[in-house]
Protein backbone atom coordinates (compact mmCIF):
# COMPACT_ATOMS: atom_id res chain seq x y z
CA UNK A 1 0.00 0.00 0.00
CA UNK A 2 2.82 2.39 0.89
CA UNK A 3 4.24 1.71 -2.56
CA UNK A 4 1.01 2.88 -4.13
CA UNK A 5 0.83 6.00 -1.95
CA UNK A 6 4.44 6.81 -2.81
CA UNK A 7 3.71 6.32 -6.51
CA UNK A 8 0.63 8.58 -6.29
CA UNK A 9 0.71 12.16 -5.11
CA UNK A 10 -1.41 13.05 -2.02
CA UNK A 11 -4.18 14.62 -4.07
CA UNK A 12 -4.30 11.60 -6.37
CA UNK A 13 -4.36 9.16 -3.46
CA UNK A 14 -7.12 11.20 -1.84
CA UNK A 15 -9.20 10.96 -5.03
CA UNK A 16 -8.76 7.17 -5.22
CA UNK A 17 -9.75 6.75 -1.56
CA UNK A 18 -12.76 9.01 -1.94
CA UNK A 19 -13.90 7.18 -5.07
CA UNK A 20 -13.67 3.83 -3.27
CA UNK A 21 -15.68 5.18 -0.32
CA UNK A 22 -18.31 6.80 -2.56
CA UNK A 23 -18.68 3.67 -4.70
CA UNK A 24 -18.86 1.34 -1.71
CA UNK A 25 -21.70 3.26 -0.06
CA UNK A 26 -23.47 3.90 -3.35
CA UNK A 27 -23.48 0.17 -4.11
CA UNK A 28 -24.53 -0.86 -0.61
CA UNK A 29 -27.41 1.62 -0.51
CA UNK A 30 -28.68 0.88 -4.02
CA UNK A 31 -28.49 -2.91 -3.80
CA UNK A 32 -31.61 -3.66 -1.68
CA UNK A 33 -33.74 -1.31 -3.76
CA UNK A 34 -32.35 -2.77 -6.99
CA UNK A 35 -33.24 -6.26 -5.75
CA UNK A 36 -36.78 -5.16 -4.97
CA UNK A 37 -37.28 -3.41 -8.31
CA UNK A 38 -35.68 -6.28 -10.27
CA UNK A 39 -37.95 -8.80 -8.56
CA UNK A 40 -41.03 -6.70 -9.30
CA UNK A 41 -40.04 -6.29 -12.96
CA UNK A 42 -39.20 -9.97 -13.38
CA UNK A 43 -42.07 -11.61 -11.50
CA UNK A 44 -44.99 -9.27 -10.90
CA UNK A 45 -47.65 -7.88 -13.16
CA UNK A 46 -48.80 -4.42 -12.16
CA UNK A 47 -49.99 -1.15 -13.66
CA UNK A 48 -47.18 1.20 -14.54
CA UNK A 49 -44.65 -1.60 -14.94
CA UNK A 50 -43.38 -0.17 -18.23
CA UNK A 51 -43.18 3.28 -16.66
CA UNK A 52 -41.09 1.93 -13.77
CA UNK A 53 -38.89 0.08 -16.25
CA UNK A 54 -38.39 3.32 -18.19
CA UNK A 55 -37.59 5.35 -15.07
CA UNK A 56 -35.03 2.79 -13.94
CA UNK A 57 -33.26 2.93 -17.28
CA UNK A 58 -33.48 6.70 -17.67
CA UNK A 59 -30.01 7.42 -16.21
CA UNK A 60 -28.50 5.15 -18.87
CA UNK A 61 -29.75 7.33 -21.72
CA UNK A 62 -30.04 10.80 -20.18
CA UNK A 63 -26.95 13.00 -20.51
CA UNK A 64 -25.28 12.65 -17.08
CA UNK A 65 -25.14 16.39 -16.75
CA UNK A 66 -28.95 16.43 -16.91
CA UNK A 67 -29.18 13.85 -14.14
CA UNK A 68 -26.77 15.92 -12.07
CA UNK A 69 -28.74 19.09 -12.67
CA UNK A 70 -32.03 17.34 -11.76
CA UNK A 71 -30.42 16.13 -8.52
CA UNK A 72 -29.29 19.65 -7.79
CA UNK A 73 -32.80 20.98 -8.35
CA UNK A 74 -34.21 18.43 -5.90
CA UNK A 75 -31.50 18.21 -3.25
CA UNK A 76 -29.94 21.69 -3.20
CA UNK A 77 -30.15 23.25 0.29
CA UNK A 78 -32.78 25.70 -0.95
CA UNK A 79 -34.78 23.11 -2.89
CA UNK A 80 -37.84 21.59 -1.16
CA UNK A 81 -36.46 18.07 -0.59
CA UNK A 82 -32.96 19.35 0.22
CA UNK A 83 -34.34 21.80 2.76
CA UNK A 84 -36.49 19.14 4.41
CA UNK A 85 -33.57 16.71 4.65
CA UNK A 86 -31.37 19.45 6.10
CA UNK A 87 -33.74 19.53 9.11
CA UNK A 88 -32.53 15.99 9.86
CA UNK A 89 -28.91 16.89 9.23
CA UNK A 90 -28.78 15.11 5.88
CA UNK A 91 -26.99 17.15 3.25
CA UNK A 92 -26.19 15.92 -0.25
CA UNK A 93 -25.18 18.97 -2.26
CA UNK A 94 -21.42 19.53 -2.49
CA UNK A 95 -20.68 16.67 -0.07
CA UNK A 96 -19.26 13.22 -0.67
CA UNK A 97 -22.70 11.83 0.24
CA UNK A 98 -24.04 13.67 -2.79
CA UNK A 99 -21.37 12.02 -4.93
CA UNK A 100 -22.51 8.67 -3.53
CA UNK A 101 -26.16 9.49 -4.35
CA UNK A 102 -25.27 10.46 -7.91
CA UNK A 103 -23.15 7.32 -8.31
CA UNK A 104 -25.93 5.13 -6.90
CA UNK A 105 -28.47 6.54 -9.35
CA UNK A 106 -26.13 6.15 -12.32
CA UNK A 107 -25.24 2.55 -11.35
CA UNK A 108 -28.82 1.56 -10.50
CA UNK A 109 -29.94 0.52 -14.03
CA UNK A 110 -26.93 -1.76 -14.43
CA UNK A 111 -27.66 -3.46 -11.10
CA UNK A 112 -31.35 -3.91 -11.87
CA UNK A 113 -30.57 -5.37 -15.29
CA UNK A 114 -28.11 -7.95 -13.95
CA UNK A 115 -30.37 -9.00 -11.09
CA UNK A 116 -33.48 -9.09 -13.25
CA UNK A 117 -31.81 -11.38 -15.77
CA UNK A 118 -30.75 -13.77 -13.03
CA UNK A 119 -34.25 -13.82 -11.51
CA UNK A 120 -35.71 -14.56 -14.94
CA UNK A 121 -33.32 -17.51 -15.23
CA UNK A 122 -34.89 -19.09 -12.14
CA UNK A 123 -37.76 -21.39 -13.11
CA UNK A 124 -40.95 -20.09 -11.43
CA UNK A 125 -41.98 -23.74 -11.16
CA UNK A 126 -39.37 -24.14 -8.43
CA UNK A 127 -41.02 -21.33 -6.50
CA UNK A 128 -44.39 -23.04 -6.98
CA UNK A 129 -42.93 -26.28 -5.66
CA UNK A 130 -41.62 -24.46 -2.58
CA UNK A 131 -45.08 -23.01 -1.96
CA UNK A 132 -46.70 -26.46 -2.05
CA UNK A 133 -44.14 -27.55 0.55
CA UNK A 134 -45.44 -24.89 2.92
CA UNK A 135 -43.22 -21.88 2.22
CA UNK A 136 -44.93 -18.48 2.19
CA UNK A 137 -43.89 -15.90 -0.43
CA UNK A 138 -41.13 -14.27 1.66
CA UNK A 139 -39.75 -17.69 2.61
CA UNK A 140 -39.82 -18.82 -1.01
CA UNK A 141 -37.76 -15.76 -1.88
CA UNK A 142 -35.28 -16.25 0.96
CA UNK A 143 -34.81 -20.01 0.62
CA UNK A 144 -35.14 -20.59 -3.13
CA UNK A 145 -34.97 -17.45 -5.27
CA UNK A 146 -32.26 -15.55 -3.41
CA UNK A 147 -29.74 -18.40 -3.13
CA UNK A 148 -30.17 -19.17 -6.83
CA UNK A 149 -29.66 -15.57 -7.92
CA UNK A 150 -26.92 -14.70 -5.42
CA UNK A 151 -24.13 -14.74 -8.01
CA UNK A 152 -26.32 -12.53 -10.22
CA UNK A 153 -26.86 -10.11 -7.36
CA UNK A 154 -23.12 -9.96 -6.75
CA UNK A 155 -22.50 -9.44 -10.46
CA UNK A 156 -24.96 -6.55 -10.39
CA UNK A 157 -23.18 -5.10 -7.37
CA UNK A 158 -19.80 -5.36 -9.07
CA UNK A 159 -21.11 -3.63 -12.19
CA UNK A 160 -22.76 -0.93 -10.09
CA UNK A 161 -19.53 -0.42 -8.17
CA UNK A 162 -17.51 -0.08 -11.36
CA UNK A 163 -20.01 2.38 -12.79
CA UNK A 164 -19.87 4.38 -9.56
CA UNK A 165 -16.06 4.47 -9.76
CA UNK A 166 -16.34 5.99 -13.22
CA UNK A 167 -19.21 8.41 -12.67
CA UNK A 168 -18.27 11.94 -13.76
CA UNK A 169 -20.91 14.10 -15.40
CA UNK A 170 -23.69 13.88 -12.82
CA UNK A 171 -21.20 14.05 -9.95
CA UNK A 172 -19.40 17.18 -11.09
CA UNK A 173 -22.71 18.90 -11.85
CA UNK A 174 -24.33 17.95 -8.55
CA UNK A 175 -21.46 18.18 -6.05
CA UNK A 176 -18.72 20.01 -8.01
CA UNK A 177 -15.03 19.11 -7.89
CA UNK A 178 -13.68 19.93 -4.43
CA UNK A 179 -10.41 18.13 -3.62
CA UNK A 180 -10.81 15.97 -0.50
CA UNK A 181 -14.58 16.59 -0.48
CA UNK A 182 -16.10 15.61 -3.81
CA UNK A 183 -13.14 15.12 -6.09
CA UNK A 184 -13.55 11.50 -7.21
CA UNK A 185 -11.12 9.70 -9.47
CA UNK A 186 -12.61 10.87 -12.81
CA UNK A 187 -13.02 14.43 -11.49
CA UNK A 188 -9.36 14.39 -10.44
CA UNK A 189 -8.27 13.21 -13.91
CA UNK A 190 -10.29 16.04 -15.41
CA UNK A 191 -8.75 18.57 -12.97
CA UNK A 192 -5.19 17.38 -13.68
CA UNK A 193 -5.75 17.72 -17.40
CA UNK A 194 -6.80 21.36 -16.91
CA UNK A 195 -3.42 22.40 -15.42
CA UNK A 196 -0.03 22.39 -17.22
CA UNK A 197 2.17 19.43 -16.15
CA UNK A 198 -0.76 17.39 -14.81
CA UNK A 199 -0.55 14.74 -17.55
CA UNK A 200 1.55 12.25 -15.60
CA UNK A 201 -0.84 12.33 -12.62
CA UNK A 202 -3.79 11.96 -14.98
CA UNK A 203 -2.09 8.97 -16.64
CA UNK A 204 -1.51 7.22 -13.30
CA UNK A 205 -5.17 7.67 -12.34
CA UNK A 206 -6.23 6.50 -15.80
CA UNK A 207 -4.27 3.27 -15.34
CA UNK A 208 -5.99 2.70 -12.01
CA UNK A 209 -9.38 3.35 -13.62
CA UNK A 210 -8.75 0.89 -16.42
CA UNK A 211 -7.56 -1.78 -13.97
CA UNK A 212 -10.61 -1.41 -11.74
CA UNK A 213 -13.07 -1.43 -14.66
CA UNK A 214 -11.47 -4.48 -16.24
CA UNK A 215 -11.35 -6.42 -12.98
CA UNK A 216 -15.02 -5.59 -12.32
CA UNK A 217 -16.10 -6.76 -15.77
CA UNK A 218 -14.18 -10.04 -15.50
CA UNK A 219 -15.55 -10.66 -12.01
CA UNK A 220 -19.15 -9.99 -13.05
CA UNK A 221 -18.80 -12.30 -16.09
CA UNK A 222 -17.47 -15.05 -13.86
CA UNK A 223 -20.31 -14.55 -11.37
CA UNK A 224 -22.89 -14.65 -14.16
CA UNK A 225 -21.54 -18.03 -15.27
CA UNK A 226 -21.88 -19.23 -11.67
CA UNK A 227 -25.62 -18.43 -11.84
CA UNK A 228 -26.03 -20.70 -14.83
CA UNK A 229 -24.17 -23.52 -13.08
CA UNK A 230 -26.14 -23.04 -9.90
CA UNK A 231 -29.52 -23.05 -11.59
CA UNK A 232 -28.39 -26.21 -13.39
CA UNK A 233 -27.76 -27.84 -10.01
CA UNK A 234 -24.18 -29.04 -10.36
CA UNK B 1 -61.45 -37.60 1.95
CA UNK B 2 -61.12 -34.93 -0.69
CA UNK B 3 -64.15 -33.50 -2.42
CA UNK B 4 -63.89 -31.27 -5.45
CA UNK B 5 -66.44 -29.18 -7.31
CA UNK B 6 -64.99 -27.02 -10.01
CA UNK B 7 -65.97 -24.94 -13.02
CA UNK B 8 -63.35 -23.19 -15.11
CA UNK B 9 -63.07 -21.81 -18.63
CA UNK B 10 -59.93 -22.81 -20.48
CA UNK B 11 -58.95 -21.43 -23.90
CA UNK B 12 -60.25 -24.49 -25.78
CA UNK B 13 -63.00 -25.86 -23.59
CA UNK B 14 -64.70 -25.49 -20.26
CA UNK B 15 -64.11 -27.62 -17.24
CA UNK B 16 -66.99 -28.76 -15.06
CA UNK B 17 -66.13 -31.53 -12.64
CA UNK B 18 -67.31 -32.90 -9.35
CA UNK B 19 -65.79 -35.92 -7.67
CA UNK B 20 -64.61 -37.36 -4.39
CA UNK B 21 -61.33 -39.02 -3.57
CA UNK B 22 -61.55 -41.42 -0.64
CA UNK B 23 -58.59 -43.08 1.07
CA UNK B 24 -56.24 -44.99 -1.21
CA UNK B 25 -55.20 -43.93 -4.68
CA UNK B 26 -57.72 -42.01 -6.76
CA UNK B 27 -56.58 -41.82 -10.36
CA UNK B 28 -57.81 -38.92 -12.48
CA UNK B 29 -57.76 -40.78 -15.75
CA UNK B 30 -58.11 -39.28 -19.21
CA UNK B 31 -56.36 -38.28 -22.39
CA UNK B 32 -53.99 -35.33 -22.43
CA UNK B 33 -55.75 -32.00 -22.62
CA UNK B 34 -58.91 -32.88 -20.70
CA UNK B 35 -58.14 -30.53 -17.83
CA UNK B 36 -56.74 -33.03 -15.33
CA UNK B 37 -53.75 -30.88 -14.44
CA UNK B 38 -55.96 -27.83 -13.98
CA UNK B 39 -58.01 -29.77 -11.44
CA UNK B 40 -54.93 -30.81 -9.48
CA UNK B 41 -53.49 -27.30 -9.56
CA UNK B 42 -56.76 -25.95 -8.19
CA UNK B 43 -56.66 -28.52 -5.39
CA UNK B 44 -53.11 -27.41 -4.57
CA UNK B 45 -54.09 -23.73 -4.74
CA UNK B 46 -51.64 -22.95 -7.55
CA UNK B 47 -54.52 -21.80 -9.73
CA UNK B 48 -57.80 -20.14 -8.81
CA UNK B 49 -60.60 -21.38 -11.08
CA UNK B 50 -63.70 -19.38 -12.00
CA UNK B 51 -65.78 -21.30 -9.49
CA UNK B 52 -64.72 -24.02 -7.12
CA UNK B 53 -65.28 -25.56 -3.76
CA UNK B 54 -62.58 -27.85 -2.43
CA UNK B 55 -62.72 -29.66 0.89
CA UNK B 56 -60.43 -32.09 2.69
CA UNK B 57 -61.67 -34.03 5.71
CA UNK B 58 -64.39 -31.45 6.32
CA UNK B 59 -62.08 -28.45 6.09
CA UNK B 60 -62.73 -26.00 3.27
CA UNK B 61 -59.51 -25.24 1.40
CA UNK B 62 -61.24 -22.98 -1.02
CA UNK B 63 -64.72 -21.80 -1.84
CA UNK B 64 -64.86 -19.12 -4.51
CA UNK B 65 -68.50 -18.34 -3.63
CA UNK B 66 -67.36 -17.40 -0.14
CA UNK B 67 -64.35 -15.52 -1.59
CA UNK B 68 -62.16 -17.92 0.34
CA UNK B 69 -59.11 -19.36 -1.41
CA UNK B 70 -56.20 -20.58 0.70
CA UNK B 71 -52.76 -20.00 -0.83
CA UNK B 72 -50.73 -23.15 -1.61
CA UNK B 73 -48.47 -22.89 1.42
CA UNK B 74 -51.42 -23.09 3.79
CA UNK B 75 -53.00 -26.16 2.18
CA UNK B 76 -50.46 -28.85 3.04
CA UNK B 77 -50.95 -30.74 -0.18
CA UNK B 78 -47.80 -32.65 -1.11
CA UNK B 79 -47.33 -32.14 -4.84
CA UNK B 80 -45.26 -34.47 -7.01
CA UNK B 81 -44.77 -32.72 -10.34
CA UNK B 82 -44.13 -34.37 -13.69
CA UNK B 83 -40.72 -32.66 -13.78
CA UNK B 84 -39.43 -33.35 -10.27
CA UNK B 85 -38.65 -29.67 -9.59
CA UNK B 86 -35.93 -30.35 -7.04
CA UNK B 87 -34.11 -27.29 -5.73
CA UNK B 88 -30.81 -27.25 -7.64
CA UNK B 89 -28.87 -25.35 -4.96
CA UNK B 90 -29.67 -27.88 -2.23
CA UNK B 91 -28.42 -31.40 -1.71
CA UNK B 92 -30.86 -34.31 -1.87
CA UNK B 93 -30.99 -34.38 1.91
CA UNK B 94 -31.72 -30.64 2.13
CA UNK B 95 -34.38 -31.04 -0.55
CA UNK B 96 -36.01 -33.82 1.45
CA UNK B 97 -36.06 -31.77 4.63
CA UNK B 98 -37.18 -28.54 2.96
CA UNK B 99 -40.86 -28.81 3.87
CA UNK B 100 -40.28 -30.02 7.40
CA UNK B 101 -39.54 -26.60 8.83
CA UNK B 102 -42.85 -25.29 7.48
CA UNK B 103 -44.96 -28.19 8.76
CA UNK B 104 -47.33 -26.99 11.48
CA UNK B 105 -46.59 -27.84 15.09
CA UNK B 106 -48.30 -30.99 16.16
CA UNK B 107 -48.27 -32.53 12.71
CA UNK B 108 -46.36 -35.76 12.52
CA UNK B 109 -44.26 -35.89 9.38
CA UNK B 110 -42.81 -39.21 8.37
CA UNK B 111 -39.27 -39.67 9.62
CA UNK B 112 -36.44 -39.06 7.18
CA UNK B 113 -35.06 -42.55 7.80
CA UNK B 114 -38.35 -44.22 6.97
CA UNK B 115 -38.88 -42.23 3.78
CA UNK B 116 -35.29 -42.75 2.66
CA UNK B 117 -35.68 -46.49 3.22
CA UNK B 118 -39.08 -46.63 1.56
CA UNK B 119 -37.84 -44.91 -1.59
CA UNK B 120 -34.37 -46.44 -1.65
CA UNK B 121 -32.55 -43.11 -1.85
CA UNK B 122 -30.06 -43.58 1.01
CA UNK B 123 -27.05 -43.45 -1.30
CA UNK B 124 -28.15 -40.16 -2.88
CA UNK B 125 -28.48 -38.00 0.23
CA UNK B 126 -25.33 -35.94 -0.24
CA UNK B 127 -25.62 -35.48 -3.98
CA UNK B 128 -26.92 -32.49 -5.91
CA UNK B 129 -30.08 -32.94 -7.99
CA UNK B 130 -28.35 -31.98 -11.25
CA UNK B 131 -26.47 -35.27 -11.30
CA UNK B 132 -29.40 -37.60 -10.59
CA UNK B 133 -31.19 -39.71 -13.17
CA UNK B 134 -34.83 -38.97 -13.98
CA UNK B 135 -36.06 -41.85 -11.85
CA UNK B 136 -33.89 -40.87 -8.90
CA UNK B 137 -35.08 -37.27 -9.11
CA UNK B 138 -38.70 -38.39 -9.06
CA UNK B 139 -38.12 -40.61 -6.00
CA UNK B 140 -36.52 -37.69 -4.16
CA UNK B 141 -39.44 -35.47 -5.18
CA UNK B 142 -41.88 -38.01 -3.74
CA UNK B 143 -39.87 -38.13 -0.52
CA UNK B 144 -39.73 -34.35 -0.30
CA UNK B 145 -43.52 -34.11 -0.62
CA UNK B 146 -44.07 -36.86 1.97
CA UNK B 147 -41.75 -35.22 4.51
CA UNK B 148 -43.66 -31.94 4.47
CA UNK B 149 -46.39 -33.67 6.53
CA UNK B 150 -49.05 -33.32 3.85
CA UNK B 151 -52.71 -34.16 4.33
CA UNK B 152 -52.70 -35.68 0.89
CA UNK B 153 -50.37 -36.39 -1.97
CA UNK B 154 -51.05 -34.95 -5.43
CA UNK B 155 -49.16 -36.62 -8.25
CA UNK B 156 -49.50 -35.05 -11.69
CA UNK B 157 -48.37 -37.60 -14.29
CA UNK B 158 -45.27 -38.32 -12.22
CA UNK B 159 -44.07 -40.97 -14.67
CA UNK B 160 -44.90 -39.27 -17.97
CA UNK B 161 -41.43 -37.80 -18.44
CA UNK B 162 -39.67 -41.13 -17.80
CA UNK B 163 -38.80 -43.96 -20.16
CA UNK B 164 -40.37 -47.41 -19.73
CA UNK B 165 -37.57 -48.77 -17.55
CA UNK B 166 -37.74 -45.77 -15.20
CA UNK B 167 -41.54 -46.06 -15.03
CA UNK B 168 -41.20 -49.66 -13.95
CA UNK B 169 -38.70 -48.46 -11.35
CA UNK B 170 -41.03 -45.83 -9.81
CA UNK B 171 -44.41 -47.61 -9.91
CA UNK B 172 -43.61 -50.00 -7.03
CA UNK B 173 -42.81 -47.01 -4.80
CA UNK B 174 -46.28 -45.58 -5.34
CA UNK B 175 -47.68 -49.00 -4.47
CA UNK B 176 -45.70 -48.93 -1.25
CA UNK B 177 -47.01 -45.45 -0.44
CA UNK B 178 -50.55 -46.67 -0.99
CA UNK B 179 -50.12 -49.81 1.10
CA UNK B 180 -47.67 -48.72 3.80
CA UNK B 181 -48.08 -44.99 4.43
CA UNK B 182 -51.85 -44.83 4.12
CA UNK B 183 -51.91 -41.27 2.87
CA UNK B 184 -54.64 -40.49 0.31
CA UNK B 185 -53.21 -39.91 -3.14
CA UNK B 186 -54.76 -38.07 -6.08
CA UNK B 187 -52.89 -39.34 -9.11
CA UNK B 188 -53.23 -37.95 -12.63
CA UNK B 189 -52.57 -40.37 -15.46
CA UNK B 190 -53.40 -41.22 -19.04
CA UNK B 191 -51.98 -44.73 -18.78
CA UNK B 192 -54.23 -47.75 -18.31
CA UNK B 193 -51.28 -49.68 -16.89
CA UNK B 194 -50.82 -47.13 -14.11
CA UNK B 195 -54.53 -47.25 -13.33
CA UNK B 196 -54.38 -51.04 -13.17
CA UNK B 197 -51.39 -50.98 -10.88
CA UNK B 198 -52.34 -48.20 -8.50
CA UNK B 199 -55.95 -47.16 -8.52
CA UNK B 200 -58.37 -47.83 -5.73
CA UNK B 201 -60.84 -45.44 -7.32
CA UNK B 202 -60.82 -44.15 -10.88
CA UNK B 203 -62.31 -40.85 -11.99
CA UNK B 204 -62.54 -40.90 -15.78
CA UNK B 205 -62.34 -37.46 -17.34
CA UNK B 206 -63.27 -36.58 -20.88
CA UNK B 207 -63.56 -33.15 -22.49
CA UNK B 208 -63.56 -31.39 -19.15
CA UNK B 209 -66.27 -33.56 -17.59
CA UNK B 210 -66.24 -36.52 -15.24
CA UNK B 211 -67.38 -39.35 -17.44
CA UNK B 212 -67.39 -42.09 -14.85
CA UNK B 213 -66.24 -42.74 -11.30
CA UNK B 214 -65.76 -46.18 -9.81
CA UNK B 215 -63.50 -49.03 -8.79
CA UNK B 216 -60.47 -49.68 -10.98
CA UNK B 217 -61.56 -53.15 -12.14
CA UNK B 218 -64.98 -51.87 -13.27
CA UNK B 219 -63.61 -48.91 -15.18
CA UNK B 220 -60.87 -50.87 -16.92
CA UNK B 221 -63.31 -53.55 -17.96
CA UNK B 222 -65.76 -51.08 -19.45
CA UNK B 223 -64.62 -50.11 -22.95
CA UNK B 224 -67.39 -47.51 -23.07
CA UNK B 225 -65.71 -45.35 -20.46
CA UNK B 226 -62.09 -46.07 -21.35
CA UNK B 227 -60.88 -42.65 -22.40
CA UNK B 228 -57.73 -43.94 -24.04
CA UNK B 229 -59.53 -46.19 -26.52
CA UNK B 230 -60.30 -49.88 -26.80
CA UNK B 231 -56.66 -50.86 -27.12
CA UNK B 232 -56.11 -50.08 -23.46
CA UNK B 233 -59.24 -51.88 -22.24
CA UNK B 234 -58.57 -54.95 -20.16
CA UNK B 235 -59.50 -56.90 -17.09
CA UNK B 236 -57.96 -56.69 -13.66
CA UNK B 237 -57.62 -60.02 -11.86
CA UNK B 238 -56.72 -60.54 -8.24
CA UNK B 239 -54.42 -63.50 -7.79
CA UNK B 240 -52.11 -65.12 -5.28
CA UNK B 241 -48.54 -66.16 -6.02
CA UNK B 242 -48.60 -69.97 -5.78
CA UNK B 243 -45.01 -70.99 -6.59
CA UNK B 244 -42.06 -70.37 -8.87
CA UNK B 245 -41.10 -73.07 -11.37
CA UNK B 246 -37.56 -73.95 -12.35
CA UNK B 247 -38.21 -73.17 -16.03
CA UNK B 248 -38.61 -69.46 -15.27
CA UNK B 249 -42.35 -69.30 -14.82
CA UNK B 250 -44.37 -68.13 -11.86
CA UNK B 251 -47.64 -69.87 -11.13
CA UNK B 252 -50.48 -67.76 -9.80
CA UNK B 253 -53.74 -68.99 -8.42
CA UNK B 254 -56.87 -66.98 -9.15
CA UNK B 255 -60.23 -68.35 -8.06
CA UNK B 256 -58.94 -71.91 -8.22
CA UNK B 257 -57.48 -71.53 -11.72
CA UNK B 258 -53.73 -71.62 -12.39
CA UNK B 259 -52.18 -68.73 -14.33
CA UNK B 260 -48.62 -68.90 -15.64
CA UNK B 261 -46.52 -65.77 -16.05
CA UNK B 262 -42.89 -65.04 -16.76
CA UNK B 263 -41.17 -65.18 -13.40
CA UNK B 264 -42.05 -62.27 -11.10
CA UNK B 265 -40.15 -61.28 -8.02
CA UNK B 266 -42.78 -61.94 -5.37
CA UNK B 267 -42.78 -64.44 -2.53
CA UNK B 268 -45.38 -67.22 -2.69
CA UNK B 269 -48.52 -66.32 -0.78
CA UNK B 270 -48.53 -62.60 -1.64
CA UNK B 271 -51.45 -61.21 -3.59
CA UNK B 272 -50.99 -59.40 -6.87
CA UNK B 273 -53.21 -57.61 -9.34
CA UNK B 274 -52.74 -58.59 -12.95
CA UNK B 275 -53.98 -56.56 -15.87
CA UNK B 276 -54.96 -58.64 -18.88
CA UNK B 277 -55.28 -56.52 -21.99
CA UNK B 278 -58.41 -57.39 -23.97
CA UNK B 279 -56.62 -57.52 -27.31
CA UNK B 280 -54.25 -60.25 -26.02
CA UNK B 281 -57.07 -62.70 -25.28
CA UNK B 282 -58.17 -65.39 -27.75
CA UNK B 283 -61.58 -67.08 -27.42
CA UNK B 284 -62.36 -70.74 -28.09
CA UNK B 285 -65.66 -72.58 -27.72
CA UNK B 286 -64.00 -75.96 -27.03
CA UNK B 287 -61.16 -76.38 -24.60
CA UNK B 288 -58.24 -76.05 -26.99
CA UNK B 289 -55.63 -78.81 -27.21
CA UNK B 290 -52.21 -78.90 -28.77
CA UNK B 291 -51.86 -75.16 -28.19
CA UNK B 292 -48.72 -73.38 -27.04
CA UNK B 293 -50.56 -70.90 -24.81
CA UNK B 294 -50.40 -72.00 -21.19
CA UNK B 295 -53.33 -70.08 -19.73
CA UNK B 296 -56.79 -71.36 -20.51
CA UNK B 297 -59.64 -69.97 -18.43
CA UNK B 298 -63.07 -71.61 -18.74
CA UNK B 299 -66.00 -69.21 -18.51
CA UNK B 300 -69.32 -67.99 -19.76
CA UNK B 301 -70.06 -65.04 -22.01
CA UNK B 302 -71.56 -62.23 -19.97
CA UNK B 303 -72.23 -59.75 -22.73
CA UNK B 304 -70.93 -58.62 -26.10
CA UNK B 305 -70.48 -55.01 -27.07
CA UNK B 306 -70.14 -53.98 -30.66
CA UNK B 307 -69.60 -50.55 -32.10
CA UNK B 308 -69.43 -49.23 -35.62
CA UNK B 309 -65.99 -50.77 -36.26
CA UNK B 310 -65.10 -54.37 -37.05
CA UNK B 311 -64.36 -55.22 -33.40
CA UNK B 312 -66.42 -56.69 -30.60
CA UNK B 313 -65.66 -56.61 -26.89
CA UNK B 314 -66.63 -59.87 -25.23
CA UNK B 315 -66.93 -59.96 -21.48
CA UNK B 316 -66.42 -63.40 -19.96
CA UNK B 317 -67.22 -64.56 -16.44
CA UNK B 318 -64.49 -66.96 -15.27
CA UNK B 319 -63.62 -68.43 -11.85
CA UNK B 320 -60.64 -66.02 -11.78
CA UNK B 321 -62.88 -63.00 -12.34
CA UNK B 322 -64.14 -61.09 -15.32
CA UNK B 323 -61.96 -61.31 -18.43
CA UNK B 324 -62.32 -59.10 -21.49
CA UNK B 325 -61.55 -60.25 -24.99
CA UNK B 326 -61.40 -58.06 -28.04
CA UNK B 327 -62.19 -60.08 -31.15
CA UNK B 328 -63.65 -59.26 -34.56
CA UNK B 329 -67.38 -59.21 -35.08
CA UNK B 330 -66.82 -61.87 -37.74
CA UNK B 331 -65.22 -64.23 -35.18
CA UNK B 332 -67.96 -63.53 -32.66
CA UNK B 333 -70.53 -64.51 -35.24
CA UNK B 334 -68.57 -67.59 -36.39
CA UNK B 335 -68.33 -68.86 -32.80
CA UNK B 336 -72.02 -68.18 -32.18
CA UNK B 337 -71.10 -66.10 -29.15
CA UNK B 338 -74.04 -64.87 -27.12
CA UNK B 339 -74.65 -64.18 -23.45
CA UNK B 340 -74.67 -67.42 -21.43
CA UNK B 341 -72.62 -69.43 -23.93
CA UNK B 342 -69.69 -71.45 -22.53
CA UNK B 343 -66.34 -70.30 -23.82
CA UNK B 344 -62.61 -70.45 -23.02
CA UNK B 345 -60.28 -67.49 -22.76
CA UNK B 346 -56.76 -68.26 -23.99
CA UNK B 347 -53.83 -66.12 -22.99
CA UNK B 348 -50.17 -66.39 -23.90
CA UNK B 349 -47.88 -66.31 -20.88
CA UNK B 350 -45.55 -63.77 -22.46
CA UNK B 351 -48.38 -61.36 -23.24
CA UNK B 352 -48.41 -60.31 -19.60
CA UNK B 353 -45.71 -57.69 -19.16
CA UNK B 354 -44.10 -56.91 -15.80
CA UNK B 355 -45.72 -53.46 -15.89
CA UNK B 356 -49.12 -55.20 -15.82
CA UNK B 357 -48.45 -56.90 -12.50
CA UNK B 358 -48.90 -54.89 -9.33
CA UNK B 359 -49.11 -55.41 -5.62
CA UNK B 360 -52.48 -56.53 -4.32
CA UNK B 361 -54.21 -54.73 -1.49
Amino acid sequence: MSGVTAWLGPQEWQAVQLSLRVSFWATLAALPLALLVAHALARRQFRGKQLLNGLVHLPLVLPPVVTGYLLLMVFAPKAPVGAALQQFGVVFAFRWTGAALAAAIMGFPLMVRAIRLSIEAVDPKLEEAAATLGASRPWVFITVTLPLILPGVLAGAVLGFAKAMGEFGATITFVSNIPGQTQTLPSAIYAFLQVPGGESAALRLTLISVAIALAALLLSEWLARRVAARVGGR
Amino acid sequence: MLSVELKHRLPDFSLDVRFEAPLGVTVLFGRSGTGKTTVVQAVAGLLCPDRARIMVDGEVLGDTDQRHWLPPHKRRMGYVFQDARLFPHLTVRQNLLYGQKFAPRGSKPESLDRVVELLGIGSLLHRRPGLLSGGEKQRVAIGRALLSAPRMLLADEPLAALDEARKAEILPYFERLRDEIGIPILYVSHSAAEVARLATTVVVMQDGRVRHQGAAADVLADPEVMPTGVRSAGALLKARVHCHHSDGLTELEAGGVALFLPRIDRTPGTTVRVRIAAHEVILSRQRPEGLSALNILPGQVEHIRTGSGPGAMVSLRTPAGRVLARVTRRSAAALDLAPGVDCHAVLKTVSIAPVDIGRGQ
